[in-house]
């Protein structure tokens, strides 16, 4: 079927007509296999293979037989349409409406942008270089480059998808939150000086390329991300589902209530602290926290360790060392810490 | 001689680049020499904000994206040709 969605798209630059056509199809056919996912998976694991409801074997199966294709279904879907929005922004138009800005207005401003803004945290050097040179201040281009991949797609739909709109729309509030929080305080603390010193004498570049694209365009940048984005996290949803299901089906009823409960102070550190080191496996990880929270495991913990993993990482660190000072990555790496483990403790108060 | 200039500094993104305008040049016998610019003050005297850059013949004509092949083979013979 991808190859004869990209066949059509490419006919579709001589005859533009046909091309919404073939979108409008996709997307129906998505709605109707996203909405009989629940019968079929119920029908193969307790008709076809025979196997008791309630059973151990059972329950884990049909969770895993629901959940693959229904997250993998979310996924397309979803980066489908957020890459049709992100072919309208560019990182080059994004510094130009952040030149300037003053802090507060422009942090807010940043992180929003950092959220549609297409990004690759491989990116990170020659964008930060691009932002401060430009005129664009350190803490905003912080605000940014916190946001970015904190809120990235994967994450949202994941969760969008295993906790619901609530837990999804959290995340991105408290994500944002962080990330302005975070460039603020980043910029009151003057760290200029902590940049490296060649980023400050170069001479400052015209902006790049300007595009004119057409919506078959749109349409064929999207599919083009969908199948890169799926294509590199769909083993990591696969296993991440099937270590979930293996809890969901063996592991009993608030089993983890004590060790991941409101009640034990040290496990928000304890969850930043974890996630640090464990980057790529953002996709694989959602599910397996979602099943943990089903075990008694509290939303504030788990929204820390998710946002750790996605928001602080290793190689992103190691990438910005070429162009930060170490004094001015232990501070980027402290505050947003602490903004976690701060978020992590009100969830767990709140909700 | 078509001059391609591969900007990035050796992420996943900028490996697939290159090897796609390989196999392009090949697919279409260019005559081409392809560099791969891998240090950052190098690729930063471009005007880009995201890696990998695409440079043919001295002219940005892509940056942050793998453009796809037929937008390749378009530029690529296209620069074969006017010389």
């Amino acid at each position: 079927m991808g190859q004869a969605i990209s066949t059509v798209l490419k006919s579709g630059q001589r005859r533009p007509g046909s091309v919404y056509w073939v979108v409008g199809l996709a997307a129906v056919g998505w709605v109707i296999a996203y909405s009989s996912i629940q019968s079929l998976a119920d029908w193969l694991a307790y008709s076809a293979l025979g196997l008791a409801r309630g059973s151990h074997l059972g329950e884990a199966l049909a969770f895993f037989l629901y959940d693959v294709p229904k997250i993998l279904l979310l996924l397309s879907g979803m980066i489908f349409a957020i890459s049709i929005v992100r072919t309208f922004f560019s990182p080059e138009r994004t510094r130009a409406m952040l030149g300037g800005k003053r802090q507060g207005v422009g942090n807010a401003l940043a992180a929003l942008l950092g959220i549609v803004t297409p990004f690759c945290s491989c990116s990170a050097v020659p964008l930060f270089i691009g932002f401060v040179e430009s005129g664009v201040p350190l803490g905003v281009t912080f605000s940014f480059l916190i946001a970015a991949p904190t809120i990235n797609e994967v994450a949202v739909v994941m969760l969008y998808g295993l906790f619901g709109w609530r837990v999804a729309g959290l995340y991105i509030a408290s994500g944002l939150t962080i990330a302005i929080i975070a460039g603020i305080v980043i910029g009151r603390l003057r760290m200029e000086r902590y940049v490296e010193d060649f980023v400050w004498q170069r001479q400052v570049t015209a902006s790049g390329l300007e595009e004119h694209l057409t919506w078959p365009d749109r349409f064929q940048r999207a599919w083009d991300s969908v199948k890169e984005i799926v294509g590199k996290v769909w083993l990591y949803v696969m296993i991440g589902i099937g270590v979930g299901a293996a809890i969901h089906g063996y592991v009993p009823e608030s089993a983890l209530a004590g060790i991941m409960g409101k009640q034990a102070w040290w496990s928000v550190p304890a969850a930043v602290l974890l996630g640090i080191p464990l980057y790529s496996n953002a996709a694989g990880v959602i599910p397996v926290v979602s099943a943990l929270m089903e075990k008694g495991a509290s939303l504030g913990t788990v929204l820390a360790f998710m946002m750790s993993v996605v928001g602080l990482s290793l190689p992103e660190m190691i990438i910005l060392r070429r162009v930060l000072k170490p004094q001015l990555i232990a501070v980027f790496i402290g505050v947003i810490a602490v903004a976690i483990v701060i978020t992590g403790y009100v969830f767990n108060l709140v909700v | 001689m078509v001059k391609i200039k591969v900007l990035g500094s050796g992420c996943a993104n900028c490996k697939r680049l290159e090897a796609l305008v390989s196999k392009v040049v090949a697919a279409h016998n260019i005559q081409a020499e392809i560099e791969k610019v891998t240090d950052y003050n190098e690729i930063m005297k471009w005007p880009i904000l995201s890696t990998p850059g695409l440079v043919i013949n001295d002219k940005l004509v892509s940056s942050g994206r793998i453009p796809n092949e037929a937008e390749l083979t378009t530029w690529l013979t296209g620069a074969a040709s006017q010389r």
